[in-house]
């Protein structure tokens, strides 16, 4: 009996858990993640946001990186690296919110217009078209124009571009497995078309969605910085990466470390996302399992 | 085929027409008075009246929309408020350039990307695949106006070998195309080397070196030719990244194109100068699209028979 049940084994989570921890880039990733959750969620304990983050003192201003000021000073002599440290707090929060709701929503639309086709797929796709055929940065522009730069609505700005995305991929990958045997058989035992869309075509989709999750949390944290660079991101003062970096480039011939310690910190972050993604990727699909 | 081309071209109408209206209304409601704006401090209210009925602010915001369109079409979509230049031709003439720098992006990408993604596919789970995935890694991680920044740090403060910007001849093109390039090298490498993964494992692929099929028919042929329709779709999804990229490097390099002139736009706060750049803007992606969908439909014969069936 005993022995029976260890056969048994694990469950698909247990299993896809096991083989992502065999994946060293993924294990990288997630570290460095962890650490930059801890990061963000200490940052307000350790540094004091009106002081040590946004507080200037001229005359501190533009010191390379030293013993005191690990990461230099910017132009109001405010530390970079508490600035740096607690920008990690907006690139997470703008990159998991944009993402988790721009799934949802794209999702939905996309498995609803691939899987009914016709005049649902059309009257989604004509919507997704108008919302898609505006570059991203530009229906930013439109958005937060309209709406006022704060961090909410560059959270609603990116989730928009998000879910456009997300519906296009899901609608095709979609389309590719509705007319296979597996679903047709569902439909003949009897199942009803939510339970089929829900536990029998939107699994075999996953591999894609995934993919598209891990870019997309990625580029959205850059597509933040990029905003917040041009100066419709973030509002100034706050030290967001892409702001520490549109702030140090009046400065990049005689401090160019501004400019670069805010992009290294930026690409980490997407890096370990990247590394995490792939190996979920090859953890979660079912054609490697064996 | 003509029959999908014609319907797809008559879908961009209303398309068009809720763009630019949904922009138009959004960017209306954007804070200022333009009249007040133009007419400058110490304007008497007669004098902001009289400019507001010049503009046609006081008509009914349907009618002001449908002047706006019916403009559009004769190429008169408005005078910026602060240069006073005409809307329409400050556009086409900043076009070029974005498009020449969107253009030498693409190419340089594609040139780099779709060979490596095959080459590391077919060396999967050696050094070959992971040197590549390494490099498709970094370059997917990297903002690109960062890299614009250590591209200006290295190759133009430095070792002095480019312009730090402006467009003066194929030398001050260099940087801000790897810039925009770069990422896109990078992404088209990892969707081309997954496709192909994809594709590789599947039963016609063994079924065409059962038949004896020499290797490299094998990968081109019934492979690549299979793996090209995400391809094709990621390359196209990332047009919008093009346009995005195009925006931050022109920043970024002083480059005279679309990108420059509506964040010069937005700093200013010319409003009729956004609105028409990303009206235009949008209608050009929505061409981008449609060619997209085509070259999908010429490579898929399963979505061209799909479409005639339908159309």
């Amino acid at each position: 009996m005993a022995a029976k049940k260890r056969i048994k084994g694990r469950t698909m989570f247990q299993e896809t858990w096991h083989r992502l921890l065999k994946n060293k880039g993924a294990v990288i990733g997630m570290a460095f993640l962890a650490l930059l959750v801890v990061v963000a969620v200490i940052s307000p304990f350790v540094f004091d946001y009106e002081t040590d983050v946004i507080g200037q003192n001229l005359a501190m201003k533009l010191q390379a990186p030293n013993s005191e000021h690990w990461f230099g000073t910017d132009e109001y002599g405010r530390d970079l690296f508490a600035r740096v440290m607690y920008g990690a707090r907006y690139s997470l929060a703008i990159g998991v919110g944009s993402v988790g709701f721009g799934l949802i929503v794209g999702t939905i639309l996309g498995s609803i217009a691939g899987f009914y086709g016709g005049k649902a797929d059309d009257i989604i796709m004509r919507g997704i078209d108008i919302f898609y055929s505006i570059p991203n940065i530009l229906k930013a522009v439109v958005i937060v124009s309209l709406l006022g730069t704060s961090t909410i609505n560059l959270i609603i700005a990116l989730a928009i571009s998000c879910a456009t995305n997300y519906a296009r991929i899901v609608r095709a990958s979609v389309m590719t497995v509705r007319d296979l045997e597996y679903v047709e058989s569902s439909y003949a035992m009897g199942l009803p078309t939510w339970k089929i869309i829900l536990r029998h075509i939107l699994p075999n989709c996953l591999s894609p969605i995934i993919v598209q999750t891990t870019l997309l949390i990625g580029t959205t944290i850059i597509s933040a910085s990029s905003l917040s660079f041009l100066g419709i991101g973030v509002p100034a003062p706050a030290p967001e990466w892409g702001a520490l970096l549109s702030g140090g480039r009046a400065h990049i011939r005689g401090a160019s470390y501004i400019c670069v310690i805010p992009g290294l910190a930026i690409m980490f972050t997407v890096l370990a996302l990247n590394l995490l993604g792939d190996g979920l990727r090859d953890a979660l699909d079912p054609k490697l399992k064996k | 085929m003509l029959k999908y081309v014609v319907n797809r071209l008559l879908s961009l109408i209303p398309v068009i027409l809720v763009t630019s209206f949904m922009i138009y209304w959004a960017m209306s409601l954007t804070e200022g008075d333009p009249a007040m704006m133009i007419a400058g401090d110490g304007a008497s209210q007669e004098m902001i009246e009289q400019i507001r009925h010049d503009l046609g602010l006081d008509q009914p915001f349907l009618l002001q929309y449908f002047n706006y369109m019916k403009g559009m079409l004769v190429g008169d979509m408005g005078k910026s408020y602060v240069t006073n230049k005409d809307v329409f031709a400050t556009f086409f003439q900043y076009l070029p350039n974005t498009l020449y720098l969107g253009g030498s992006a693409v190419i340089i990408a594609t040139i780099v990307s779709i060979p490596l993604g095959i080459y590391t596919a077919i060396h999967q789970n050696t050094w070959k695949d992971t040197a590549g995935m390494v490099f498709a890694l970094f370059g997917t991680s990297m903002p690109n106006f960062w890299l614009g920044l250590m591209l200006i740090i290295i190759f133009a403060l430095h070792l002095r070998l480019f312009p730090t910007g402006g467009n003066f001849g194929w030398k001050s093109l260099v940087l801000p195309a790897v810039t925009v390039g770069f990422g896109l090298a990078a992404l088209i490498t990892r969707i081309t080397r997954s496709s192909m993964l994809d594709v590789m494992r599947q039963d016609y692929m063994t079924t065409a070196r059962a038949k004896g099929c020499s290797e490299k028919r094998v990968i081109y042929k019934h492979g690549l030719k299979n793996a090209l329709i995400p391809i094709i779709t990621a390359i196209g999804l990332q047009m919008s990244l093009v346009i995005t990229g195009s925006v931050l490097a022109e920043t970024v390099f002083s480059w005279p194109g679309i990108g420059r002139l509506v964040y010069e736009s937005i700093t200013r706060r010319d409003i009729p100068m956004v609105t028409g750049s990303i009206i235009l803007c949008s209608i050009l992606m929505c061409i981008i699209n449609l060619i997209v969908d085509l070259v999908y439909a010429f490579f898929d014969p399963r979505i061209k028979a799909q479409y005639s069936k339908k159309g």
